[in-house]
This record gives C-alpha cells, sequence and structure tokens, in this order.
C-alpha cells in the first residue's frame, strides 16, 4: 500500500472512502450512513499515515490496532481497508448479504485482519486497553487506537476502562471520539447529554486533545501529540458532523441508520465528485 | 381446541409494533405505566408511547444495565415499569441486574426484547438473540412469554402488565403472519393448539408458528397428520398439552428461533421426561452464531423454514416405527 503524510493525498482518499460508503449501503439497501461518514478522516488518517500495519501480513506482532467501538460505522473501516489493499474494492457492495465478508458489523470471522468483532456499543475500548497491556508486557512498540461513539461512551463500561486505562498508565493507546453529537433516537443533547465531556476524562486521569475530526493536519497532531504523552493515556475529542460530505445527510439523525435510494445515491455521489 | 383449521397466514405488523401499540393501550387506562428504553425507542416502538406519554417515557441513553435496575426502582416504588430494547442488549447487558434487582427480590418488572432471533437479518451476529428465552428461563420468579402474532403480541402485554411479578416478553424484527383473531384468549402458562392431529405434534414460539403451521399442510398433503401447537408461554410452560401430545401423539418436534441446545425444546424434553417420554426431534439454531444477510436468506441456511420442521417431522415418525 502507498502511505503518505499529505493532507492532500489524504482528503482525496477521504473522499474516495466517501463514495464507497455510499455506495455499499445503498446496494445493501441498509446500514449506518450518518455515522460513516463522520468517521472518514479520522479512519483514513490512521491507516494511510499514523498507524504501523502492512496489508500482506495482517498478523505482524508489532503492528498498530485498530478497533472500531461504534462496530455499525463499519462501511468506512472495510472501505478504508479495501483501499489499503487488506480486501477487495469491487466485494464491497455485497455489504451485508448472505456470505459477503463485509458483515453488518465487523467480524474476525470473516476478515482475520480485523482486530475485534464489535457491534454491541461499549466494548471496544476495554478490548483495546487489554491489548495495550499486552504489548507492553511483550515490549512490543503496537499502539492501539479505538475510536468511539459520543452516544456509545452513554455505556458504563466505557467509565470503567477509562479508570482502568489512567491506573494501568496506558500510554501506548488512543481513544478516539467521534463527537458527532447525534445517536440513534436522536441528537446527544436531548437524549442522555455527555458535556463537560473533556473535563469528564481529564477527571478519568487522561490527556484530552480537542479537535476538528474532518481538519486532517489536526487529525494528524493529535495522533503525534498522544504518541509523545508518557504515563497517562491520551483522548482525542474529535469534532465532526455526522454525515460529513453529502449535504442533505449532515447534521440529520435521520441518516443514522437508513440507507440512501438510487436517486439519493446518486445526487449523494455527485456531492463527493 | 383448534382455533381456525384454515390458516390465510395474511401477512401483519411486527411484534415490535404490536408491542408498541399496546403499551400506548395501557398507558390511556393505567396511569402507573412507566417505559424506558436505551436509545432504541424508533426500533422497539417506544416511541409511540414516548410521544403520547412523555412525562412517563424516561429516555435511559446507550446503558441497559443501569435501565434495568433504574426500571425495577420504579416497579420496587410502584409503578408498572417496561423496560425495552434489542433483546441482545437488554438481556446480556443487564442479565446481573435482571437477576438481582428484579427476579430474586420478586419486583414487578416488566422487560420486552425486541429484535429476538436472527431474523433481523443484515445487523448480523452482534444484535442477534439466540440465547434470550434461555437466559430469561434461567431467573426463578419470572414469566416469559414469546408470542407469534399481533393479536398474541398485545395480549402478552396486556398479560404482562396484569401480572404482579418480573414478566420477559419477546419480539421481533419483521413482519409477521396474522395467526389469531383479535379477542383470542390467551393466559399465562397457557398454549393453543393450532391444528388437531395424531401422528405427531409440532411445538413452536413466535416466528416459527406459522412455519410449523405450513410444515403441517405439506405433512397433510404427504398422508401425516400433525397436531401444530402454539407454545407462548414459555415459563410456566403448559406441562398439560405436552403431555397430551406425547401422549396423543408419540412424536414431538420442537421449534424455535433460539439455540437449539438450551431453548424450549430443552424444556419440552424435561417435561415429557417427567410425564410421557416419547421420540422427539429439534428445529433450532446448532450451536453457532449466525451471519449477515436478508432476514429470508439467512432463516433458510440456519434452517428455521417449513421445510426444516417437515423434515424433521418425517425423521421422528421414522423413528416411531
Ligand atoms: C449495546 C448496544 N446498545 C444499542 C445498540 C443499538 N445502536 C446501534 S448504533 C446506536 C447509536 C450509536 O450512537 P453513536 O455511538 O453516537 O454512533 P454514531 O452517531 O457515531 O453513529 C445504537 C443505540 C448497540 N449497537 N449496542
Amino acid at each position: 500500500m502507498n502511505k503518505t503524510s499529505n493532507p492532500a493525498d489524504l482528503a482525496e482518499i477521504s473522499k474516495r472512502v466517501r463514495r464507497h460508503i455510499i455506495e455499499m449501503i445503498t446496494a445493501a439497501k441498509s446500514g449506518h450512513p450518518g455515522g460513516s461518514l463522520s468517521a472518514t478522516e479520522l479512519v483514513v488518517t490512521l491507516f494511510f499515515d499514523t498507524m504501523r500495519h502492512d496489508p500482506a501480513n495482517p498478523k505482524w506482532a508489532d503492528r498498530d490496532h485498530f478497533i472500531l467501538g461504534k462496530g455499525h460505522a463499519c462501511p468506512v473501516l472495510y472501505s478504508t481497508m479495501a483501499e489499503c489493499g487488506y480486501t477487495p474494492i469491487d466485494q464491497l457492495n455485497t455489504f451485508r448479504r448472505l456470505g459477503s465478508i463485509y458483515q453488518g458489523h465487523p467480524d474476525v470471522r470473516f476478515i482475520p485482519a480485523l482486530e475485534a468483532s464489535t457491534g454491541s456499543l461499549g466494548q471496544g475500548l476495554s478490548i483495546g486497553l487489554g491489548m495495550a497491556l499486552a504489548a507492553r508486557l511483550d515490549h512490543r512498540p503496537s499502539r492501539t487506537y479505538v475510536v468511539l461513539g459520543d452516544g456509545e461512551i452513554q455505556e458504563g463500561q466505557v467509565w470503567e476502562a477509562a479508570m482502568f486505562a489512567s491506573f494501568h498508565k496506558l500510554d501506548n493507546l488512543a481513544c478516539i471520539v467521534d463527537y458527532n453529537k447525534i445517536q440513534l433516537d436522536g441528537f446527544v443533547e436531548d437524549i442522555m447529554p455527555l458535556e463537560p465531556l473533556a473535563d469528564k476524562w481529564k477527571s478519568f486521569g487522561w490527556h484530552v486533545i480537542e479537535i476538528n475530526g474532518h481538519d486532517i493536519p489536526a487529525v494528524q497532531a493529535a495522533f503525534a501529540e498522544a504518541a509523545t504523552v508518557k504515563g497517562k493515556p491520551t483522548v482525542i475529542l474529535a469534532h465532526t458532523v455526522k454525515g460529513k460530505g453529502v449535504s442533505f445527510m449532515e447534521n440529520n439523525p435521520k441518516w443514522h441508520g437508513t440507507a440512501p435510494s438510487k436517486e439519493e445515491c446518486e445526487l449523494a455521489l455527485k456531492e463527493l465528485a | 381446541m383448534a382455533v381456525s383449521t384454515n390458516y390465510e397466514l395474511k401477512m401483519g405488523p411486527a411484534t415490535r409494533e404490536s408491542f408498541g401499540k399496546a403499551l400506548v393501550e395501557l398507558g390511556k387506562t393505567n396511569p402507573n405505566i412507566v417505559v424506558c428504553d436505551a436509545d432504541l425507542s424508533k426500533s422497539t416502538n417506544t416511541n409511540f408511547f414516548a410521544k403520547e406519554f412523555p412525562e412517563r417515557f424516561f429516555q435511559c441513553g446507550i446503558a441497559e444495565a443501569n435501565m434495568v435496575a433504574v426500571g425495577s426502582g420504579l416497579s420496587a416504588a410502584g409503578k408498572v415499569a417496561f423496560v425495552s430494547s434489542f433483546s441482545a442488549f437488554v438481556l446480556n447487558k443487564g442479565f446481573e441486574q435482571l437477576r438481582v434487582t428484579a427476579a430474586y427480590p420478586n419486583v414487578n418488572l416488566k422487560v420486552v426484547g425486541t429484535h429476538s432471533g436472527i431474523s433481523i437479518g443484515e445487523d448480523g451476529p452482534s444484535q442477534m438473540s439466540i440465547e434470550d428465552l434461555s437466559l430469561a428461563c434461567n431467573l426463578p420468579g419470572f414469566t416469559v412469554l414469546s408470542p407469534a402474532d399481533d393479536a398474541s403480541m398485545k395480549a402478552a402485554i396486556h398479560l404482562a402488565a396484569e401480572h404482579k411479578g418480573p414478566v420477559f416478553v419477546r419480539a421481533g424484527r419483521v413482519k409477521t403472519p396474522l395467526i389469531y383473531p383479535e379477542g383470542t384468549p390467551f393466559r399465562i402458562g397457557g398454549s393453543h393448539e393450532l391444528l388437531t392431529g395424531g401422528d405427531l405434534a409440532i411445538l413452536a414460539n413466535g416466528l416459527l408458528v406459522a412455519e410449523a403451521i405450513k410444515a403441517a399442510v405439506q405433512l397433510d398433503s404427504e398422508g401425516i397428520s400433525a397436531r401444530v401447537i402454539d407454545l407462548y408461554s414459555i415459563k410456566p410452560i403448559d406441562r398439560e398439552a405436552i403431555d397430551r401430545a406425547a401422549r396423543e401423539c408419540g412424536a414431538i418436534v420442537v421449534a424455535e428461533e433460539h439455540l437449539k441446545d438450551t431453548g424450549i425444546g430443552a424444556r419440552v424434553a424435561q417435561v415429557a421426561a417427567e410425564t410421557t417420554p416419547c421420540i422427539m426431534e429439534f428445529v433450532g439454531i446448532d450451536n453457532t452464531y449466525a451471519e449477515s444477510g436478508t432476514p429470508e436468506a439467512v432463516v433458510e441456511k440456519y434452517g428455521l423454514l417449513a421445510k426444516d420442521i417437515a423434515a424433521a417431522a418425517r425423521k421422528a415418525l421414522a423413528r416411531k416405527k
């Protein structure tokens, strides 16, 4: 795969990934476009710039680990991994069909290069902590990255994990909150508000970075900063827009888990041309 | 008693929708009914109740364990609390809370798990509940109901509300064929004999009741007379009906959208062993997690159709001879 640190290249890849997301969810007639589009720059930057990994050798011991806690956003992960060369791009449109490797939520039985089967919200961070502990025990340079949804962090387990991570000084892990302000039933503000969110993480002993999660240089800088923090875990609160890149999907709870029609797909692809 | 002998099996609503509507009905007559949901109200259809009675609806966010125990507190304080989420989340994430805050102190909590089984289709195993009936039956004191269609789900929700004590009701995501006329009586501990027959009995619940009827029609054309029983009350279970089926038919097939090893088949076998042991075959999910696909493709691949029930019936009959 061709890794790149050039923000313009990463923006170009992000656009391709967004097109895949729209096309595969349209083909499947089901899936979650909103939270896939909000996390695109975060996931693309990790896989194409930040992380140490090798699609030709997915079980390389010294690789960095990536876990998508909010497993329903797997179209962004599948598309990015396919662009990296892990899995076939031309099968993305089999998403959610019987026998497809592109299951409705990440499933290690079908794609062994995935680090975890997720889909039940709230467990990804804990799995990541286990991987970070193992890397430290084995003196491996592996870093672990876990992307969580803002709705997802309402799960109590996330805060059990947050306490655990700082107690065990897991500075080889970074948690990224895709802070798009929307969950399933509506706006986070109306369902179960999270603010003051940075203060919550700080009080749990984390180093907190807040960025615009669509600003690629800011995303790159945040991952670089996280790697320099010693003695505590880092959380990146990435302010994003749910449905980013498709005007009629942006900031609209309807597009959490609704597939676009053929016409809507065409409109979206035009905007992502 | 056969409720009808000729089933059209016209497509009706999903049982989650029937649940949502029944809650609104209950809410109108019983001001004590309160409802909790964990960021899935648009899917469980508790949003109908939320719209009608916003002051009696509590949005819990994505935090099922907390929701279950909050529901227990509401019920312990005199409310009739319904807590709902996908079956996989409310039972698995909330199990310890169900055990210690509802079952053990015998609190009047009502739990409704929607999107049960594998017929949710595309979302795949993380959202599929294939062990929920078994888990619920592992809670002493809980009543467990698994209705098959619109009328039986509405009745189950009313039964749950009237009953003093914890109740779990299992609901599904996909549209379900209509089996019962409105107003059919249901009772905790009951069952309905939907088709009479004497060569063997097919005992089913939930989505598989309609498949059992279709299987019986197929078997009838082969000269096999199959009795079909809807075991909508999983716990307490209708021991009388099971004993009678075993005695009069001598062979039983149990069909369920659940793990076979720990499902209703095992409970029926236990009752038969205690009353009238007989030949038995089981249709269910065979010690595996399923996968994504359309609901139709998934239930076919994992063997939950009328043809699978008919095959099990033929096997049972061959063993009976
Ligand atoms: C434990 C659990 N409860 C409920 C769900 C159903 N569910 C799927 S996505 C979702 C909302 C997620 O919101 P958020 O984490 O903010 O994700 P995003 O907005 O980024 O898509 C819910 C409730 C689930 N997958 N897991």
